[in-house]
């Protein structure tokens, strides 16, 4: 694996390109920027075409012989399904104004990072073969054919993008280079060129429901762990359901929750919280994933993946479903879930059993935001909340780009901080909410072997969160979103040591005062309180 | 190369219409049979691209959402960010359309010392505010040239726009307007490395044509003063389809008319398209009441996915050993 620069030789960057023009300079190929190409076990698990063992380094991809052909009838296809793409193909007047929005182009000066760049690498492509001026005029009108570099080309930028939509804000067309890049990806993946991070937890979610191939009897000891040390920690059992039907709610969390800290400390908050509520909620083993990597890798698998949600509250009989803190999870379900597998005739308008809140704007979707229903509840007065258990924490919010940007979930998350924490500051104002700025390793680029590009992708975030870090002594980085919790842990540990990264949930469960609790010692981390640990060395 | 290449097509188009005149005298061409070739390719191809957008569906609802969603009834929604009817999706397209929402937000990121600061960044916004609200009422202005009386909106908005009230002909501010904001769009492209780097001819070409019209009906209007009357003869007799062609026009009008044919011509085959495009962008046009209203996708297929059934035919036996409720014993 390349070896990662230090965090000083990294933060130089230059933002001038270079003088040769940008279709003459063909994409190469830097360690630690790339993914490794899926194996083809994965495709073959789901039916995928062209599945074949490839290395994205070499120069022969053992392409299918009609590759090209392959490639630009998906193309016409999808101009003919999505007028966003083909309106986008058109209409960019290359104003600029979005260069240096993205993230990947601020950390990498890369100017095939810029997202305008980004889009013509594909749009020269479609002038080519689906224009007039591009047929006739050629490489006047910016057009050129599709070739294995230009292909190459596509597929390493088109996974330096994590779909994160802060282009789109702030274009004058609303120009969204992530539709962009989603529809890249479905080209790419007609001919087998997904990378492996990212196919490896679809084959794993199709399979079990959750990308970590987490099988049934494992999720529930897993989650049984998670009672143990709950009952350690507050003395109280706690005991969840599994696969219940007729349950009133369907709770549903990324998987990433249920694997790793500091997701668990977050699922233990939720549960927490659950438990204080005497909320009348089932786990299910098969939708114990909210998360979909299917929209990284195409439409069609996205739906398959999403399928088991609605299924799984139909066949549980739950009246509404919850939802844990997940940004991508939450875009493909306000933008796509119940386009896909409605209606939800079946399901009742979300109403919280402990305030009578009935959450109408869901009415149609019918699942509700954790964040939403905390902050219900917190509003109404209904927890016990002793926020000075977070007082050894200075807290800041990270909005995550797809709840940010698809959805626009800002103050319920903020509401639910400002109750279960003491200390809480703002990142500043050009980096947070609608303009905040990715994690830099979402959209499936995640992976170990690209470390140097998520570290790059993260640095306009780590950032301003050093920016408050130096400021407000900030330590803790908190945030709604699974893949941030996974994400954002080795960005602080590389840009700004001393940073901690958690769920918002994880805040509650600490701040909670649950009725029949022990004295607690310790946080959920099973680290001891800083005021007890203080008073006991007096 | 792509600013050169452009340049000199203007300049061979400007001398295109120059020798037409003075050496072939092809006034019917220039005057007549070019401008009606170059409305109805205009109106033909603009109608033929919005068609063309029309046909794709839109199968999802995908706004981006620039503020606070609706949720909870104590949660204050940015109702024109992100909207939840068709009220505010309206408002937000107006204020796209007219004000430049978006480009009014635009930030220019600064590295120093390892630092990302960024500052507001209001040029480009004026720029092309500047360019585009005096492009529209200079077209709006040359109205007075194809009516007959000359409606009373446009005597106001020509009023407006000699405000100044200096020299004679009165001096209308928005044609110098046009010419600046058309110089300062095409300097960005000159100086600023990355957007240069990102240019193509037909980001240059359009500007060249427009800064040659715009040259072209400032030199008409106040140092070549043409005979105004004969030109309003000649446009006229265009829209009343009785085309006729006086005596006295300058060549210049012709170079003038000539340019803005190729414009007119040009414009649905181009980038200019953004002008309908942008109304069509399911970012901006949409409101985000997807958890509301189930949105429609007009080509949505069954998939084969992964049962319930199937899951608990791999994995029962493990289920019951853990205790895990199954459908079949
Ligand atoms: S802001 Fe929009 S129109 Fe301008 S260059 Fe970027 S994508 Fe194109
Ligand atoms: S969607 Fe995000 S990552 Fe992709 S080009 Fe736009 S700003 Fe960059």
């Amino acid at each position: 694996m390349a070896k990662l620069p230090t965090p000083d030789e990294l933060s130089k960057i230059n933002y001038k390109p270079p003088e040769k023009r940008w279709v003459n300079t063909p994409a190469e190929f830097k360690d630690g920027f790339w993914c490794f190409g899926t194996r083809p076990k994965y495709l073959q698990a789901v039916d995928m075409p062209n599945p074949r063992e490839w290395k994205p380094i070499e120069d022969d991809w053992k392409l299918p012989e009609n590759w090209k052909e392959i490639f630009l009838e998906g193309f016409a296809e999808r101009l003919k399904k999505y007028r966003s793409f083909r309106l986008f193909m058109d209409i960019c007047v290359r104003c600029g104004a979005c260069a240096d929005k993205c993230h990947f182009f601020l950390g990498t000066g890369d100017p095939k990072n810029m997202p305008v760049l980004r889009a013509e690498l594909l749009r020269s492509v479609y002038r080519n073969y689906f224009t007039t001026s591009g047929k006739l005029l050629g490489k006047l009108a910016g057009a050129r054919e599709i070739t294995f570099d230009v292909l190459r080309e596509l597929w390493y930028y088109a996974f330096q993008c994590t779909e994160c939509r802060r282009c789109s804000v702030f274009c004058p067309y609303g120009i969204d280079t992530a539709e962009i890049t989603i529809i890249c990806r479905e080209l790419l993946n007609l001919l087998g060129l997904n990378t492996d991070w990212t196919m490896g937890p679809v084959a794993n979610c199709y399979r079990t429901g959750n990308h970590l191939g987490l099988e049934p009897h494992t999720i529930k000891s897993i989650i049984e762990s998670m009672v143990e040390d709950i009952e350690t920690i507050t003395g109280i059992k706690i005991e969840p359901t599994f696969n219940r039907k007729g349950a009133e709610i369907l709770f549903i969390t990324p998987s990433g929750d249920l694997f790793g800290d500091p997701g668990t400390y977050t699922c233990m908050g939720y549960m927490m919280l659950f438990h204080e509520l005497g909320l009348n909620y089932t786990w299910s083993t098969l939708a114990a994933e909210g998360g979909n990597f299917g929209l990284f890798t195409s439409n069609e698998m996205a739906k398959k993946l999403a399928y088991k949600i609605y299924a799984e509250a139909k066949r549980l009989k739950v009246k509404w479903i919850l939802g844990g803190e997940c940004g991508h999870m939450w875009r493909v379900w306000n933008q796509y879930l119940e386009t896909w597998h409605g209606p939800t005739d079946f399901l009742e308008t979300p109403v919280s059993p402990i305030t009578g809140t009935k959450f109408d704007y869901t009415s149609s979707l019918k699942a509700v935001h954790i964040a939403e229903f905390t902050a219900d509840l917190i509003k109404h007065g209904k927890l016990n909340l002793n926020p000075s258990r977070n007082d050894y924490l200075k807290v800041t919010f990270h909005d995550s780009c797809n709840t940010a940007r698809g959805m626009g979930i800002f103050e319920e998350p903020r509401h639910i901080i400002r109750n279960v924490c003491n200390h809480f500051y703002e990142m500043p104002e050009n980096t947070i909410r609608e303009q905040t700025f990715c994690c830099g390793s979402g959209s499936g680029l995640n992976a170990g072997e690209n470390m140097e590009l998520r570290m790059r992708g993260g640095f306009p975030r780590a950032n301003a969160v050093k920016h408050v870090h130096k400021h407000y002594g900030i330590n803790m980085l908190a945030n709604i979103c699974a893949i941030d919790r996974a994400a954002l842990k080795p960005l602080m540990d590389y840009w700004v040591p001393g940073v901690e990264v958690c769920g918002v949930h994880e805040l509650v469960g600490n701040a909670l005062v649950m009725k029949g609790e022990k004295e607690r010692t310790t946080t959920l981390r099973s680290e001891p309180l800083p005021e007890k640990e203080a008073k006991e060395n007096v | 190369m792509g600013a050169l290449f452009s340049f000199v097509m203007v300049i061979l188009l400007v001398l295109l219409a120059y020798a037409g005149i003075k050496a072939a005298n092809l006034q019917i061409f220039f005057g007549v049979v070019i401008p009606y070739a170059a409305i109805l390719t205009f109106l033909l191809g603009f109608v033929y691209r919005m068609l063309k957008w029309s046909t794709s569906p839109v199968p999802f609802r995908i706004p981006t959402t620039c503020g606070q969603q609706k949720s909870l009834p104590w949660v204050k929604q940015n109702k024109i960010e992100n909207p939840s009817t068709a009220l505010g999706a309206t408002v937000r397209m107006i204020l796209e359309v007219f004000l430049f929402r978006s480009l009014f937000r635009n930030t220019k990121a600064e590295l120093r010392d390892g630092r990302l600061g960024y500052g507001s960044s209001k040029w480009l916004w004026l720029g092309s505010l500047a360019f585009h609200v005096s492009f529209f009422t200079i077209s709006f202005r040359h109205l007075r040239l194809f009516l007959q009386p000359v409606p009373s909106p446009v005597h106001f908005v020509e009023t407006l726009d000699g405000f100044l009230q200096i020299g004679a002909p009165t001096f209308l501010i928005t044609g110098s307007i046009l010419l600046l904001a058309a110089l300062f769009l095409l300097l960005r492209r000159f100086l600023l490395p990355t957007i240069r780097y990102i240019s193509l001819p037909a980001d240059y070409f359009p500007l060249f044509l427009i800064i040659a019209i715009a040259s072209t009906g400032i030199l008409m209007r106040y140092f070549l003063k043409i005979d105004v009357v004969s030109v309003k003869e000649l446009t006229m007799g265009l829209v009343s389809l009785n085309p006729m062609i006086p005596e006295k026009i300058d060549v210049i009008f012709y170079i003038h008319l000539f340019l803005i044919s190729v414009l007119l011509a040009y414009f649905p085959f181009s980038k200019l398209m953004h002008m309908g495009g942008v109304f069509l962008s399911p970012t901006r046009n949409l409101s985000n009441n997807n958890r509301m209203v189930r949105h429609i996708n007009p080509w949505n297929y069954p998939v084969k996915a992964r049962t319930y059934e199937e899951y608990e035919d791999e994995f029962r036996e493990k289920m019951k050993n853990a205790g895990i409720p199954v459908e079949k014993e």
